[in-house]
């Protein structure tokens, strides 16, 4: 949508689509360019979320969804492009801990939570706070942080499992165990990669209604593949393939849009 | 204090006072007080082996809590243990004074060489508490240092392990040479006094023998300390799921760091009170085969258990004692094959299989 620019017009920072500022948007990603040996994961990716929306993701296996994560998360580092969040931070410029810091959290595609702490450990490290060395070893919970364990505990339905080992959650448990730990840090922006893999229906259902609950007070991306809970929860649709976007709009538009059909839908 | 309290249970903590009255006063008198020919007599090379062997076990729980705890395989633990050693050494060798051979000021080992004075960085080790600095100091820097260029480019698992037996190995070579200035494949030795008590006297090897045992209990409460914290948590954290530790906010290149020059620093401590026991520093002690046995210590005992790092400590060092004077020549079998089969049959380690016997969970 913005790929010519002009060279001049490229110190300015172009708008986003609809006429608002790039720097309103909680995400901003231009021309994002990622190769792997020569194989470009991502090509030339421009995507923009703005503040308290929930957008998924969608498009077949290998069109670099989690590698756009990645990126973002500053786990992989753009060949070319901007990534911008929250209107002015550079996050090309920034390590993990520190994009954590500044307020994007992410769950992994393979749910990745610390296996031999309890779930209410698990909690509690991913919470919000200094978290420096120093800081660590003397470390105690305040009576507002134990609530606050306490809240999150509830709402991804886990208090009556809060000592028991994290490693002993079932896959669906673990899912929202992540997804806990997510907010704990109290993050701006959630990044959250095939949430429902592996869960049943009511718990895929559970999920949906949590991601919903957490829109407006936080931006979500949400990677999935399971189409049935892209439809039911998602405002807006990006369709990603080979590395850019193939088409964007509300999940009718693009569930009609012929080469979205052709590449992923209709296969 | 009251965390320290919550340390350990009362049972522990009885275990614990039990143990500190046995190695601190009990064997202490059995030796000094009663007389050779007594049943109840503790035998001088009972107490010099189990004052060594405590020294192994500071180096052990160094060992856990950078291999079992936050899961960095180190085989270079043996050369931080050695320059704390070295350290110590280089004040036990300036204070033999003029007794040497050579009735010289300088270490018996530079008149051979034919030098005229003291290296530079000889300068201060007269006095004990420089020595003690220094004993502190050189591996503390040292790790601080190979571990900022090892953590920060990411290296991890086997590669780390191996560098770390590298640097081990190239500072043995180093050490082997004559004009490194530290007495070449000699090393110290024929020591004669420390802060001036003849380290011939009973009470003297008694003394450290405390002085270990005491240290050894300190080292225990600070690894607890630290295990039982939060610090401790993001350790085994960074063990499982260092990426998930990442994307909380953690970074665990300072993590590392800490822990890795804490680690370094105990080891050299644990060689400063071993020197001037064994009576006999030398570079031997840098070979890679050393370190390696400190990790088969760690991995019999029980990896991420602070008593089993001890424990392991213990009975493999026991078993050495024994075997190496009985079968000299199959100890070094003996090793491999221990760890061979606690690796497939025990992996938590002896301390897991009592654990196990007793019925609890672990
Ligand atoms: N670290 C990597 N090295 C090489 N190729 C990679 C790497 N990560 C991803 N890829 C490749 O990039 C493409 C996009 O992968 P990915 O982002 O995981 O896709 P998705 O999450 O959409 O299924 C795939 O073809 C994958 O094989
Ligand atoms: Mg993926």
């Amino acid at each position: 949508m913005n790929a010519a620019a002009a060279p001049e017009e490229s110190a300015i920072r172009r708008p986003v689509p609809d006429g608002q500022a790039w720097r309103d948007t909680i995400l901003y990603l231009d021309g994002v360019s990622v190769s792997f040996d020569g194989f470009k994961a991502l090509n030339n990716l421009s995507l923009v979320i703005e503040e308290g929306e929930l957008r998924c993701v969608i498009g077949p296996n290998g069109a670099g969804k989690t590698t756009m994560m990645d990126v973002i998360t500053g786990k992989t580092r753009p060949d070319q492009g901007e990534v911008f969040f929250d209107g002015e931070t550079d996050l090309t410029k920034l390590t993990e801990p520190e994009i954590a810091h500044a307020g994007i959290g992410r769950k992994f595609q393979r749910p990745t939570v610390f296996e031999n702490h309890t779930v209410f450990e698990n909690l509690e490290l991913a919470l919000k706070t200094d978290k420096s060395v120093w800081h660590s070893l003397f470390a105690r919970l305040s009576s507002e942080q134990y609530g606050r364990i306490a809240e999150t505990l509830a709402l991804i339905n886990l208090t009556g499992q809060a000592h028991k080992r994290a490693g002993l959650l079932s896959h669906g448990q673990k899912q929202w165990l992540e997804i806990g730990m997510l907010l704990m840090q109290q993050p701006k922006l959630l990044l959250v990669d095939e949430p429902v893999a592996g869960m049943t229906e009511e718990e895929t259902e559970r999920t949906g209604e949590l991601l919903q609950g957490l829109a407006g007070a936080h931006s979500i991306v949400v990677v999935e593949h399971d189409m049935k809970f892209v439809s039911r929860i998602a405002h807006k649709v990006t369709v990603l393939h080979e590395g850019r976007v193939l088409a964007e709009g509300p999940m009718e538009k693009v569930q009609n849009d012929e080469r979205v059909i052709e590449v992923y839908l209709g296969r | 204090m009251r965390r320290v309290m919550e340390l350990y249970g009362t049972q522990g903590w009885l275990t614990l006072g039990g143990a500190a009255l046995l190695f601190m006063v009990i064997i202490p008198l059995l030796n000094l007080a009663l007389p050779p020919e007594h049943v109840f007599h503790v035998p001088d090379h009972i107490v010099a082996l189990m004052g060594k062997i405590m020294c192994y076990a500071i180096v052990a729980l160094a060992m856990d809590l950078i291999w079992g705890y936050t899961g960095i395989l180190s085989l270079g633990h043996g050369l931080f243990f050695a320059l704390g050693g070295y350290a110590m050494g280089m004040y036990l060798m300036r204070a033999i004074g003029r007794e040497g051979m050579y009735g010289s000021d300088l270490p018996d080992f530079m008149v051979f060489l034919d030098w005229k004075e003291l290296p530079w960085y000889w300068l201060g080790s007269d006095h004990f508490g420089f020595a003690l600095l220094l004993v502190i100091l050189a591996p503390g820097l040292l790790a601080l240092v190979f571990g900022y260029f090892a953590f920060r480019s990411r290296v991890k698992g086997v590669y780390f392990a191996i560098i770390t037996q590298a640097l081990t190995f190239a500072f043995m070579l180093l050490f082997f040479r004559n004009e490194t200035g530290f007495g070449g494949n000699n090393g110290f030795t024929d020591f004669k006094r420390i802060l001036g008590f003849p380290l011939a006297n009973p009470s003297t090897k008694v003394a450290l023998f405390i002085t270990t045992a005491f240290t050894l209990l300190a080292v225990l409460l600070l690894c607890r300390f630290i295990v039982c914290s939060k610090l401790g948590r993001v350790l085994t954290a960074i063990r499982d799921a260092e990426s998930r530790l990442m994307f909380s906010g953690y970074d665990p290149l300072h993590y590392k760091l800490f822990v890795w020059t804490l680690s370094a620093v105990l080891c050299g401590i644990a060689g400063a009170l071993y020197v001037p026991q064994v009576g006999i520093i030398n570079p031997s002690e840098m070979s890679p085969a050393n370190s390696i046995e400190i990790a088969v210590w760690v991995a019999l005992g029980g990896r991420g258990s602070l008593a089993g790092a001890i424990l392991g400590a213990g009975l493999v060092n026991g078993a050495k004692s024994w075997l190496t004077v009985a079968f000299p020549d199959i100890w070094l079998y003996f090793l491999g094959l221990l760890f061979i089969l606690t690796t497939l049959f025990i992996p938590k380690g002896v301390i897991g299989l009592i654990g196990q016997l007793r019925g609890r969970p672990k």
